[in-house]
């Protein structure tokens, strides 16, 4: 190869400059959301771990369940009984929208229409 | 050996005959199948609504059953009459019923207010022209707006021939005095119509404005002979609303 320690230089140089922000960041993860969970209840309908991968398709599934077919209640893996209802149940215990949902949702620029038209607890004090 | 001409034509023609009746046959009993596959049985509820007019005398007993019913479901309140939006509401028996009305009924017919709403019909036109299917009838008859799907075409609008369908031109939440925490509003851009409080069926309740009325309206289920509505409808005159479209409306009037 003609002038390969020069090439070779430039190469690293490249590699070194294209991954600036992932050095400059290394070690120091600042912007993790931090979501405020419910003080007074431990258990959600399913599993922490469950809820955090899945709470998106069980609330579609919720409304396909509730709206499309009339059925009323949710039976979890340990055979309790919820009421499927966004604002009724969970809005219950996570009593924030601000400080619950759009912590994730911000950080990760997700934008779900469900407050368009689902009543969150903070606009109900705008009527109070 | 070579096959005579009167034998060949013999073959020729039970073989024409045997296939044709197999054919013909196979055909039926296959459709058969099909047709018996396509009959399911008729779902055991079917909830209808008898509203007895001739109880409902004064604005205040409209009122209260109307405030009921758009309390609960956060309808907005919007001055502007083309584009309100309304679940119940009240017209005159001229409005109401324009095919019946005649010169020659008694004054007191006339001038009867009625209070109307989605028919809930067995055959609705809304149904049917709905593009991504938003609207939809259950197994035990409520036809259900779901707002989730809802594009706002408006084609529902136009198919039903009550007017019980209204459009979101405004924004909903704009026009809300009070609000009811546990039902969500609408946004703007969809349609909306009264739903029987088919949460409230599900949940074994009636509808508000069956509870509000205070024993001015009967609910129940059509197909069962002891139901509060199938007796209000035997014992009583009764008619529906253009009964000539062939919608099958499930909301009867007692005259």
């Amino acid at each position: 190869m003609y002038n390969s320690d020069k090439v070779i230089v430039g190469i690293i140089i490249f590699i070194l400059f294209f991954t600036l922000p992932f050095w400059l960041n290394f070690g120091r993860a600042k912007a993790l959301p931090r979501p405020e969970l419910p003080s007074d209840t431990k258990e959600c309908v399913e599993s922490r771990e469950y809820m955090r991968a899945y709470h998106m398709k069980m609330l579609l599934d919720w409304r396909d369940k509730k709206v499309r077919e009339g059925q009323v209640y949710y039976i979890n893996s340990q055979g309790k009984f919820f009421k499927m209802s966004l604002q009724n149940t969970c809005m219950k215990c996570h009593k924030s929208m601000e400080k619950f949902c759009d912590r994730c949702h911000s950080t990760i620029s997700a934008h779900p229409d469900c407050w368009r038209c689902h009543i969150a607890p903070e606009e109900v004090k705008k009527w109070q | 050996m070579a096959i005579s001409r009167r034998d060949f034509l013999k073959v020729i023609g039970i073989t024409g005959v045997t296939s044709a009746v197999a054919t013909i046959g196979g055909v039926l009993i296959g459709r058969g199948e099909d047709i018996l596959k396509e009959i399911k049985p008729a779902s055991k509820v079917r909830w209808a609504m008898a509203i007895d007019t001739r109880q409902f005398k004064t604005d205040e007993d409209f009122q209260k059953v109307i405030e009921a019913c758009h309390k609960a479901h956060n309808v907005p309140n919007i001055p502007d009459p083309i584009r309100q939006v309304k679940w119940i509401w009240v017209d005159t028996f001229e409005k109401a019923f324009p095919t019946i009305e005649h010169e020659y009924i008694s004054e007191e017919i006339k001038k009867r207010k009625v209070l109307l709403l989605c028919n809930h019909c067995d055959n609705p036109p809304c149904v049917r022209v709905c593009p991504v299917k938003a609207t939809f009838r259950r197994p035990d008859g409520v036809v259900v707006q779901d707002m989730h799907r809802c594009i706002g075409c408006k084609f529902c609008m136009a198919a039903c021939p009550y007017g019980s369908r209204n459009y979101n031109f405004y924004p909903p939440r704009e026009f809300l005095s009070q609000v009811n925490p546990e039902y969500p509003t609408r946004t703007t851009g969809v349609v909306e119509k009264c739903i029987l409080c088919y949460e409230r069926l599900d949940e074994g309740k009636q509808p508000y404005c069956v509870e509000a009325s205070e024993g001015k309206m009967f609910f129940g289920n059509l197909n069962d002979p002891d139901s509060p509505v199938r007796k209000a409808i035997l014992e009583n005159i009764v008619i529906v609303r253009k009964p000539e479209l062939t919608t099958k409306p499930m909301v009867f009037y007692i005259i």
